[in-house]
């Protein structure tokens, strides 16, 4: 008898999950709470390192799932989860009971909602927006202010609701300093005549290729890097934003007028998956994300016999690291699943 | 009989403690200031004297205060002192009546049923006879439960109890001694002699069906005449001072005697005056929400006392005065502490029985400064001529929500205003009053005081409630000050803006500043029952909490802060508000970095609410319909 | 031999081994959170004092925690307790403590205590 998996969150991870399940023969149930799959890959415009368009990888994602074995339920949330005698029985929102041999937890993250960093001023000034509004603003491919006009200046923030103790996230959301500088060669290939600043504490450039778009964005389209946390952020009678930060490495402090200025959101555990942990009695890290069983060769593997986890429900990763752990993921269950239990 | 040895300790004790106490009284009267001393004379042939009385009665002997905080511990305190005070005056009065002679020496009284042992025949003698056993069983009830309570503070209803050192562990057991001595003591008088009433009477005819009473007696009478010796003559040195202080305190105040911002006679007066009762320890959020239990006031008045360093306790505080507002002695606990806080380290002073009866008062000599100004960087900037100027406090700087707010009330009422420190200003000065710099921050309120009497403005508006405290307090201006909150009730009075309710159900947490520290709880509730549905809370007024992110503490470590802070955010949010809202941008800051509920200042509600001339909105802009779209 | 070749400028290093790191050791152990800074700059950017004057708390810490001591002495006096820097650090360094605690300390080395 085929085994049945049911895959919360149908994002990157999710998807990769359930289609090379699917391939192995076993029935994936693939639950989604929006109306559509993708998750946050829907939102970005071109992807780095190599700002190929995320559609591309959406393609491949769709093309994964296109399946029979594969029954997708949009709109779906889980209400109930339990576990007995090695199943799994789960009731969906509209009442829906499905059976598991195995489950696996693919409920992503959410974006640090910037208000919550109010001396930025997000939700108070008009022309301070998150990195993923700014993707937004390429997708439709108008990059303007509040009053219409271009921004000639611009400003992007690192490190917003992560490494910072005043929101509780101490861990570094690893991918946005990327984005950040994604996003700055972006701005100036669309706006040729802007200036781009970008302020961080740390470049923190480790996924491969990461230093050579670094090196492209000084070198090619003359960004500048400013080592600095920005304290906070006003606005001026002529609506431009003040910002104040020190240039720790000149060693003064710094003020510069900015039409626009873009915060790069971290990641966090995301409220549906803090529901999926409430449910079903998994363990979450101090960081929130969901608590791997091992850190090393355990990533994927629960607390729960038989709950598998993937991608970054568990903690900040970029694209092809999410595959890739959808992948163990898959390895993992199937190991589990070939076991007879 | 007229004489017994065993009354001797007794006899040293008693005169002991009269004679130091009116050396005490002697000292301490020398040592105030002429105004106070003059004071005190007024009171004392004035109504201050007869106030006193009836307070020494109600508080010091009732212990109205504590009953109503807590019934079972103001039993307690009140069998203890007001039974030991009936027992004192009944005796004497018994030993008046029933001896051949008129007044006798207190010891008579104390041990009038050793020397009448055949007394209580009669039925007069015994009603009388049967007060006494009252009065005795009603002081046994408490002191049973102060012994329980020592064991198992809940009995109680206390969750902390004050922690004792050697000397305080001696002189309460002889204190626990007194009373079952006595009783036992009368009980085997009466046993032997078929005599007494109720409790003892009984007792005592009980215990003599299997023990000689005529024997076991006197060893207890010597027990109660040691542990009455021991207990005064070592009194000076323990909390049980506190018991002839309070007097004093009671008086002192009611003569109109302030503790002032320098140790002195009031101050050690008021310290000494802590009877330990713990009230201030479970007040405390250090303690309940922080787990932090060496700083609380009890603590602090010991370690004064004893002559310890307490630069490290008197710093270690939230200043948010929970404790100062339940103390039922009505020790000024805040300025106590600020005192400590202005003085400096001082050498831990291990104990030398000496010092501990006549103790050496701290004096404030404040070297902390190098007599050269600090801040003589600071320039005069020219900001014109306006009738209110609006200071909106350096940490509203970091609420951006607050100043804009404030901005939009402020020209939707048509007044004409200048924002100070819209640039960034000088700091009001108070935070460094906190941590006991005066004169620092002296220097900045001279040069702020300069500016603001430049402008030529009759009325200061300020959204910080630390800015509030400290100008109006400390401040020497012909200016009015309000807080923003109290502003906008004006502006809501007089008709200058109009505003539309907000069907929000809204809590409110008074900022300990501006509620505690400056007695403003009404407006801000008024303006926010006028605009929303202002919800009730278990923490209002003087029972406010505080949220835990005091300037006032600079030891404390975030991550208590933050405990502090969850604990209160967490009761006020019990019922789902749809707001927290605040008036304040630190409680806002605090409370926000904790709390998933939405945390307002009231100005900024009010700002949501205003109608009309409202200011330009963008939302069809292109960028603000990004936004829209990832849902803030 | 030992006078022959390049010599370096004294006040150009930072002589790590013979300065006197007393002060930040008095820090340490009465504020641990003053290990915790990263430098990130974020509490003088938005100091009260710093927008008036020369001052940076960042780098006072820093040459405290070098043992370059005769730079932050005079500067330390300058801070107004205000309390910003301590809203704004991500690493919850409580700044305004090592300030008192640092003055205190050169008070102490002065007297020879530390
Ligand atoms: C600003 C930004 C830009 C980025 N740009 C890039 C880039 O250019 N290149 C790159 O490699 N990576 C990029 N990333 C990273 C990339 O977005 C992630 O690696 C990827 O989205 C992770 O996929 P996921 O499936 O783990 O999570 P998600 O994308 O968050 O998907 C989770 C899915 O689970 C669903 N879900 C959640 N809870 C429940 C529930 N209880 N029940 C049912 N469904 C639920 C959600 O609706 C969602 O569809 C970027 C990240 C950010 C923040
Ligand atoms: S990746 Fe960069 S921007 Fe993102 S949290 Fe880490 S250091 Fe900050
Ligand atoms: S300070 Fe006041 S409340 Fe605290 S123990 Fe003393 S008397 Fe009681
Ligand atoms: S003032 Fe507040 S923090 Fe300080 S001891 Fe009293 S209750 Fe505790
Ligand atoms: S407390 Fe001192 S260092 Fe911190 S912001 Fe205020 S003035 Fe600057
Ligand atoms: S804000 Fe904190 S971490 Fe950053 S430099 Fe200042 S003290 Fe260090």
């Amino acid at each position: 008898m085929s085994k049945h998996v049911v895959v919360i969150g149908g994002g990157v991870a999710g998807l990769e999950v359930a289609g090379q399940l699917s391939r192995a023969g076993i029935e994936v149930s693939l639950i989604e709470k929006e109306s559509k799959t993708g998750g946050h890959l829907n939102n970005w415009h071109r992807l780095f390192p190599d700002r190929r368009n995320s559609i591309e990888v959406k393609e491949y994602l769709d093309g994964m799932t296109h399946n029979q074995r594969i029954i997708l339920l949009t709109n779906t949330t889980i209400e109930r989860f339990n576990r007995n005698k090695g199943h799994f029985s789960i009731t969906t929102n509209e009442g829906r009971e499905l059976t598991a041999d195995a489950v696996i937890v693919a409920t992503g993250f959410d974006l640090f909602k910037s208000a919550r960093k109010e001396e930025y001023g997000y939700g108070i000034y008009d022309n301070v927006i998150t990195s993923a509004d700014l993707e937004e603003m390429f997708r439709t491919g108008k990059i303007t202010l509040a009053n219409g006009s271009v921004p000639d200046t611009i400003g992007i923030v690192h490190c917003v609701g992560s490494r910072d103790e005043k929101v509780g996230n101490f861990y570094c959301s690893k991918l946005c300093c990327v984005t950040a500088v994604k996003q700055a060669v972006e701005l100036r290939e669309y706006l040729p005549e802007s200036k781009v600043f970008c302020f961080y504490m740390d470049m923190r450039m480790g996924g491969a290729f990461y230093e050579e778009l670094y090196r492209e964005a000084q070198e090619k389209w003359g960004v500048s890097f400013i080592r600095g946390k920005v304290s906070e952020a006003s606005e001026t009678i002529e609506n431009k934003l003040l910002i104040k930060v020190e240039d720790t490495l000149a060693g003064r402090p710094l003020k510069m007028k900015l039409d626009m200025l873009v915060l790069m959101a971290g990641m966090e555990m995301s409220e549906g998956g803090e529901k999926i942990a409430g449910l079903g009695g998994l363990n979450t890290g101090e960081n929130r994300f969901f608590a791997a069983a091992d850190n090393h060769f355990g990533s994927n593997k629960s607390n729960i016999e038989g709950v598998f986890f993937a991608g970054t429900c568990t903690a900040p990763m970029n694209i092809t690291e999410t595959i890739s752990h959808a992948r163990a993921a898959v390895v993992e269950v199937i190991d589990y699943l070939k076991d007879g239990k | 009989m007229k004489f017994d040895p065993f009354i001797i300790p007794f006899n040293i004790g008693l005169y002991f403690i009269l004679i130091y106490v009116v050396t005490r009284s002697v000292i301490w009267f020398r040592d105030l200031s002429k105004p106070d001393k003059l004071r005190l004379q007024r009171g004392f042939f004035g109504i201050a004297f007869g106030l006193s009385l009836k307070e020494i009665f109600m508080e010091s002997l009732i212990h109205r205060k504590i009953l109503k905080t807590n019934f079972r511990l103001g039993y307690m305190h009140m069998s203890l002192a007001f039974g030991w005070f009936l027992l004192i005056l009944f005796g004497t009065i018994e030993a008046d009546i029933f001896s051949a002679k008129h007044l006798n020496a207190p010891y008579k009284a104390i041990f009038f049923r050793f020397f009448n042992p055949n007394h209580g025949r009669t039925s007069f003698e015994s009603a009388y006879g049967f007060l006494m056993d009252l009065i005795l069983a009603f002081i046994l009830s408490g002191l049973f439960l102060a012994v329980a309570k020592r064991i198992y503070s809940k009995i109680v209803g206390m969750k902390k109890t004050t922690r004792l050192k050697i000397i305080d562990k001696i002189a309460l057991t002889s204190l626990w001694l007194i009373f079952p001595s006595r009783l036992l003591a009368e009980s085997f008088t009466c046993g032997a002699y078929g005599t007494g009433s109720f409790l003892t009477g009984s007792l005592g005819a009980w215990l003599a069906t299997f023990l000689p009473a005529q024997q076991m007696a006197y060893p207890f009478w010597w027990l109660y005449s040691i542990s009455l010796g021991t207990f005064f003559i070592l009194l000076p040195i323990t909390r049980y001072m506190h018991i002839p202080t309070e007097l004093f305190l009671i008086f002192m105040r009611n003569s109109g005697i302030k503790t002032g911002d320098q140790a002195g006679t009031y101050s050690e007066v008021q310290t000494y005056s802590c009877s330990s009762c713990g009230i201030c320890l479970d007040s405390c959020q250090l303690n309940f929400s922080a787990g932090i239990t060496n700083i609380q006031s009890a603590y602090l008045m010991k370690a004064i006392r004893n002559n310890n360093d307490v630069s490290e306790i008197a710093h270690n505080c939230l200043m948010c005065g929970r404790c100062d507002q339940k103390c039922p002695v009505g020790i000024e606990l805040s300025q106590i502490r600020m005192i400590q806080r202005r003085g400096d380290e001082t050498e831990n002073d291990f104990r030398n029985i000496y010092k501990g009866y006549f103790r050496s008062r701290q004096t404030n000599i404040s070297e902390k400064t190098n007599g050269s100004s600090n801040y003589n960087f600071l320039q005069e900037t020219d900001h014109g001529k306006a009738d209110i100027l609006y200071f909106a406090g350096c940490m509203s700087h970091l609420t951006p929500a607050i100043k804009n707010s404030m901005i939009k009330i402020l020209d939707a009422s048509e007044v004409k205003y200048n924002f100070i420190d819209e640039q960034g200003g000088v700091c009001c000065g108070r935070p460094l009053m906190l941590a006991g710099q005066d004169k620092e921050a002296r220097e900045l309120i001279n040069f702020n005081s300069q500016m603001i009497w430049k402008s030529g403005a009759h009325t200061l508006v300020t959204s910080c409630p630390i800015c509030y405290k400290v100008f109006k307090e400390s401040y020497y201006l012909d200016v009015e000050v309000l807080h923003h909150t109290q502003f906008i009730k004006r502006l809501i009075d007089d008709g200058s803006v109009k505003m539309n309710f907000l069907h929000k159900k809204v809590v409110y947490h008074s900022p300990c500043d501006l509620g505690r520290g400056s007695g403003v709880y009404d407006e801000p509730k008024e303006v926010l029952g006028y605009v929303s549905r202002l919800e009730r809370s278990n923490f209002e007024d003087g029972n406010s909490l505080c949220c835990g992110g005091s300037l006032a503490n600079m030891k404390i470590s975030s991550t208590d802060k933050k405990k502090i802070a969850l604990d209160a955010a967490n009761e006020l949010t019990k019922n789902n508000p749809d707001i927290l809202a605040t008036a304040c941008p630190l409680c806002k800051k605090t409370f926000s970095s904790v709390t998933a509920t939405r945390v307002a200042d009231i100005s900024e509600i009010v700002a949501e609410a205003l109608v009309g001339k409202s200011i330009k909105i963008n939302n069809g802009s292109h960028i603000n319909s990004i936004k829209a779209l990832a849902n803030i | 031999m030992d006078k022959f070749g390049y010599t370096i400028s004294k006040e150009r290093q930072i002589d790590y081994d013979s300065n006197n790191r007393g002060v930040a050791s008095y820090i340490f152990e009465k504020e641990p959170s003053f290990r915790l800074c990263i430098e990130c700059g974020g509490c003088s950017a938005t100091c009260t004092t710093a927008s008036f004057t020369d001052f940076s708390l960042r780098e006072l810490n820093i040459l405290i925690k070098r043992g370059e001591n005769d730079q932050v002495r005079q500067n330390l006096k300058k801070c107004m307790l205000c309390g910003k820097c301590t809203l704004v650090c991500p690493r919850g360094v409580n700044t305004r403590n090592i300030v008192v605690l640092a003055i205190k300390a050169f008070q102490k080395s002065d007297n020879y205590e530390i």
